[in-house]
């Protein structure tokens, strides 16, 4: 058994067995839905028909709708999909690249972040096709045989490449989170009691069986996945770049495009899985698996990706006027000062000054403040893109054709939509889907869940049989000592406490259910650790608990509901 | 021949993987285990070889390179070369850096899509497949284990669950194959 040092903050928090885990993650899929899911889901979907119907309106009638002008041929929609690709990046990163490098914190996040990527590259995808006017056309772009004597598609041209690149990334990332989910969809079937479901989710599952060798096959087409993946996320952004950088617009040809674009993609991604799982973790309750610490880890990916958007914004600058290229010059010194300078002061300040935010402490490890910094870090990635685009665009070769760009309503419905259409998705997951992934949890429990964290410490690294004895005086201090750091844990805490009371009561009504189960719990309770602490502590200290849970419980609450509030 | 199927259950990881060692100490053969994940380090104690997956990814892998390189090749080259902003392109080498980013792209899918689609058939996983794990709990917290009786002929079906009862199992069951 792989052991962590003590010193490392646990990652799951809170008494958890296999099987609470299990149930945690099970439970929001079997039980109906809160109200909060129907009236959010009522709006986005309302927001997307709005969107839909845009883009039905759009199609009908010709790109002409849009507010693009001779000089502006690319705006909203070109930078709506770039935004919406990088959002797209900070799940393959979690999964893959974290998976590389061994971060055992990925794995309470990487399921909804690969989800969100994937509903992000849907979203992107749909942009490139409507510009194409004729969506119907949109086979086009593969190398197809044709009438026109065999008139090949350019795979010299960056916009081919994207093509491959973006298709690429969205089967993987489908394929990579698909293999992920197929155990996860095993252990819904074996406990969904409704037939219906029970069928549906035996479809989903492919007949799982979870055997050693399924298992290490499982492993290995992970890491082989991540392998392939981490290459892909950096080469997807690059070439969208190279959309920009390889054309000869002063303010787009600039070498440092694909590592500018990819940092700028990741702190986005990163930024927009903070959004969905800071309100995803109040709304399913998973504060004991998306802790504070994994928070603050993701915060910090956001300042560095953050900072080194800023030294490209910086270099980007001094090489303009380094260069001594006066339109190079001009297109910069237009963005800040010229008509558009709104919109670069918005990417300016939301992007270089607020994530560095987070170098304080208090900062970083607050949701409230997490949050709100994660929409304007989103809103600062859509003024870059917009400013790159448009600003370098809109003073054209000859004074004459210089124009400006004024949305219409189906630029902002369109745009709006997507939003809409990417948060319903995101919503159908979080009701049907398992939101983490369960059954990789399991594997870092023993290393790295708190309890079994605070038993090795107090064994002094020995065997598991000597924990038996010391949890019935250590747990109480659980509860006293964490919530000092913060005040979430003592909810978790008071949370777990009612939980095991309420597994209790089962036993007691119902003796006659079954052998199998009753038999099973009578022998948990004498052999496994985690039961009889637990067990023991709810008929000690409930009252303690749920002291500390209701007086603290407060603060926590309220920073929540403002959260809630800003999301509507 | 009467083969029967033995499945022990345990409720824990650690004690499985020492239950494995020492059954198979014995010299009782395991014939498979059934968990809700991965047990690390129990594959060689079980005597289950690592997985070639990764050969064949490599193997796809070349494929797609191969592909999307005679494919640009005759495109751009042979069928229609086009003179393209005045770039030569009338040899694969002169052309090849912008082939680069499709060719990676395409390896990239090949050994990704590939695999997928072996591992899914190896592990016969497939839309509509049932399951053919023995106990529905093994997908929550229980690890069986299972042990066929044509295979340890030296054994007698009271030594083996003799043997699994010692070792911390939790529960027994026998079937007939």
């Amino acid at each position: 058994m792989q052991r962590e040092a003590a010193i490392r903050e646990p990652l799951i928090l809170g008494e958890k067995s296999y099987h609470d885990i299990t149930e945690d993650i099970c439970k929001p899929i079997e039980s109906k839905a809160p109200r909060a899911w129907y009236v959010m889901i009522t709006i986005t979907g309302l927001i997307s028909l709005w969107g839909i119907g845009c883009i039905l309106y759009l199609l009908g009638t010709g790109i002409g709708v849009w507010g693009l002008n001779k000089t502006v041929g690319w705006a909203w929609d070109i930078t709506n999909f770039v935004w919406w690709v990088g959002i797209g990046h900070a799940g393959t990163l979690i999964s893959a690249v974290l998976l590389l490098f061994r971060q055992k914190w990925r794995m309470a996040v990487n399921r909804s972040a690969e989800a969100m990527t994937i509903f992000a590259v849907m979203m992107a995808a749909l942009f490139p096709g409507i510009h194409m006017g004729r969506i119907w056309l949109a086979y086009w772009v593969l190398p197809l045989p044709n009438q026109f004597g065999s008139l090949w598609v350019n795979f010299n041209s960056p916009l081919l490449w994207d093509v491959f690149a973006i298709s690429t990334y969205f089967t993987v990332s489908l394929v990579f989170w698909y293999i992920g989910l197929i155990p996860d969809f095993a252990t819904i079937r074996d406990r969904m009691t409704k037939p219906k479901a029970k069928k549906v989710y035996s479809t989903l599952s492919f007949g799982w069986t979870g055997d050693a060798k399924a298992w290490n096959r499982f492993e290995i087409v992970s890491l082989v996945l991540a392998g392939l993946a981490t290459p892909l996320v950096f080469s997807v952004h690059s070439i969208v770049s190279m959309d920009f950088a390889t054309s000869v617009i002063p303010g787009w040809h600039t070498t440092i495009f694909p590592p500018y674009f990819v940092s700028g993609a990741v702190f986005s991604g990163f930024a927009m899985v903070l959004t969905l799982l800071l309100v995803m973790r109040k709304v399913m309750h998973l504060e004991s698996y998306i802790t504070i610490k994994h928070v603050e880890y993701m915060n910090i990916v956001i300042i560095v990706t953050g900072s080194i958007v800023g030294v490209a914004y910086l270099t980007e600058l001094f090489v303009s006027w380094y260069s001594g290229v006066e339109y190079e010059s001009y297109a910069f010194i237009n963005r800040a000062t010229g008509k558009y300078w709104w919109s670069y002061w918005a990417m300016m300040t939301c992007n270089v000054i607020s994530p560095q935010l987070f170098w304080f402490k208090k900062i970083r490890t607050s949701l409230t403040a997490t949050f709100i910094l994660s929409i304007v870090v989103n809103i600062g990635m859509w003024f870059e893109r917009f400013v790159i685009i448009v600003t370098s665009l809109h003073r054209d070769y000859i004074p004459s054709s210089w124009s400006m760009f004024h949305p219409t309503f189906v630029d902002i419905g369109i745009f709006v939509g997507t939003i809409g259409i990417f948060f319903t998705l995101f919503l159908l997951f979080a009701r049907f889907f398992p939101v983490l992934a369960l059954n990789e949890l399991k594997t870092i429990l023993k290393s790295s869940g708190e309890y079994y964290k605070k038993q090795y410490a107090i064994a002094g690294g020995g065997h598991a049989e000597v924990e038996m004895e010391t949890p019935v005086e250590e747990a109480p201090k659980a509860v006293e000592e964490t919530p000092v750091e913060d005040t979430t844990t003592k909810a978790v805490a008071a949370e777990a406490t009612d939980a095991e009371e309420q597994k209790e009561a089962p036993v007691e009504e119902a003796p006659t259910v079954e052998e199998t189960p009753e038999a099973s719990t009578e022998e948990k309770a004498e052999e496994a650790a985690p039961e009889t602490p637990a067990a023991e502590e709810s008929s000690e200290e409930p009252q303690d608990a749920e002291d500390a849970g209701s007086t603290e419980g407060e603060e926590p609450s309220d920073e929540e509901d403002n959260e809630d509030k800003k999301e509507d | 021949m009467s083969d029967k199927v033995l499945y022990a259950m345990f409720d824990d990881d650690g004690t499985l993987m020492s239950a494995a060692k020492k059954i198979v100490g014995k010299g009782v053969k395991v014939k498979d285990v059934f968990s809700p994940f991965p047990v690390h380090g129990l594959d060689p104690i079980i005597g289950v070889k690592h997985t070639r997956l990764g050969i064949c990814a490599f193997l796809y892998g070349i494929t797609g390179t191969s592909l999307a390189l005679l494919g640009m090749w005759y495109f751009m080259v042979h069928d229609w070369p086009m003179n393209i902003g005045g770039k030569p392109n009338f040899t694969l080498y002169q052309n090849i850096p912008s082939f680069i980013p499709v060719t990676f792209e395409f390896t990239v899918f090949c050994a990704a899509h590939g695999m997928a689609l072996t591992y899914l058939l190896r592990n016969k996983t497939l839309p509509g497949l049932p399951a053919r794990n023995p106990d529905p709990r093994t997908t929550d917290d229980k690890f069986v284990m299972e042990i066929r009786t044509s295979e340890n002929r030296s054994f007698s079906a009271d030594e083996l669950n003799a043997l699994l009862n010692d070792s911390g199992a939790i529960e027994l069951e026998e079937k007939e194959v």
